[in-house]
């Protein structure tokens, strides 16, 4: 695997689920790199890796998605097989169901991992996926590397 | 970002060491191989079981990082699902 320098998370934040979690609206964002067939693919050639991401709204079939992921550092074979590994749908339409959880966000956001170079994801990226989830009305986020 | 917009996340980590020195506000450690963030593939319980262990961390009010390890314990499963 290659060995990145890790940045330190630089955060202060109070945020906190203070209503009860079978009332919370859950969203996931995830380094998996999947996309719908109508997306573009992540763009695997560029330096520093590609910061955009791809929307996947809820009600998506997990099947229909595609993998775009560059790295060889992980074993693909486990979402090739079930992207709820990854990319939760299902599970979270259950949970909700079992009234564990309140709703399923609207939709879930899909980046490609490998970010070796993170100031544009940091500057730019990041912070327009935190308003598109503040618009969404999303209590909680689970983040899901692979 | 998220959390500075006021919502609360947690992350799940297959590598604990690195987690240790990135300090993300929440995060779950799980023991598994890379590439299987929430388990094993189709064993729907068991996702749901660590899916719930994370997202009950986000309410826990944090000033310093938190890493919980998961508990692979099935009996923590509410009857019924």
């Amino acid at each position: 695997m290659a060995m990145y320098r890790y940045r330190r998370v630089d955060w202060k934040s109070d945020a906190v689920l203070d209503i009860p979690l079978s009332q919370a609206r859950i969203a996931v964002v995830t380094t998996a790199a999947f996309h719908t067939p109508d997306q573009p693919a992540f763009d695997e050639s560029l330096r520093g890796g590609d910061v955009s991401f791809r929307l996947i709204p809820v009600g998506t079939r997990l099947e229909d998605l595609r993998i775009a992921h560059r790295s060889d550092a992980f074993d693909h074979r486990g979402i090739e097989a079930d992207k709820n590994l990854a990319l939760p749908l299902d599970r979270l339409e259950e949970l909700a169901r079992d009234r564990r959880i309140g709703c399923v966000a609207p939709r879930h956001v899909s980046f490609m991992g490998s970010i070796p170079a993170p100031a544009r994801l940091i500057a730019a990226t990041a912070p327009e996926v935190a308003g598109l989830l503040c618009s969404d009305g999303v209590d909680g986020v689970l983040l899901t590397p692979v | 970002m998220i959390e500075g917009a006021g919502i609360p996340t947690v992350s799940i980590t297959l590598l604990r060491e690195v987690t240790e020195q990135v300090g993300p506000p929440r995060a779950l450690s799980i023991d598994r191989p890379l590439g299987f963030p929430l388990g094993r593939p189709h064993d729907a319980a068991g996702q749901r079981r660590i899916i719930m262990s994370a997202l009950e961390m986000l309410s826990v009010p944090v000033t310093a990082p938190l890493i919980r390890a998961f508990d692979d314990d099935p009996l923590v499963d509410p009857p019924g699902l």
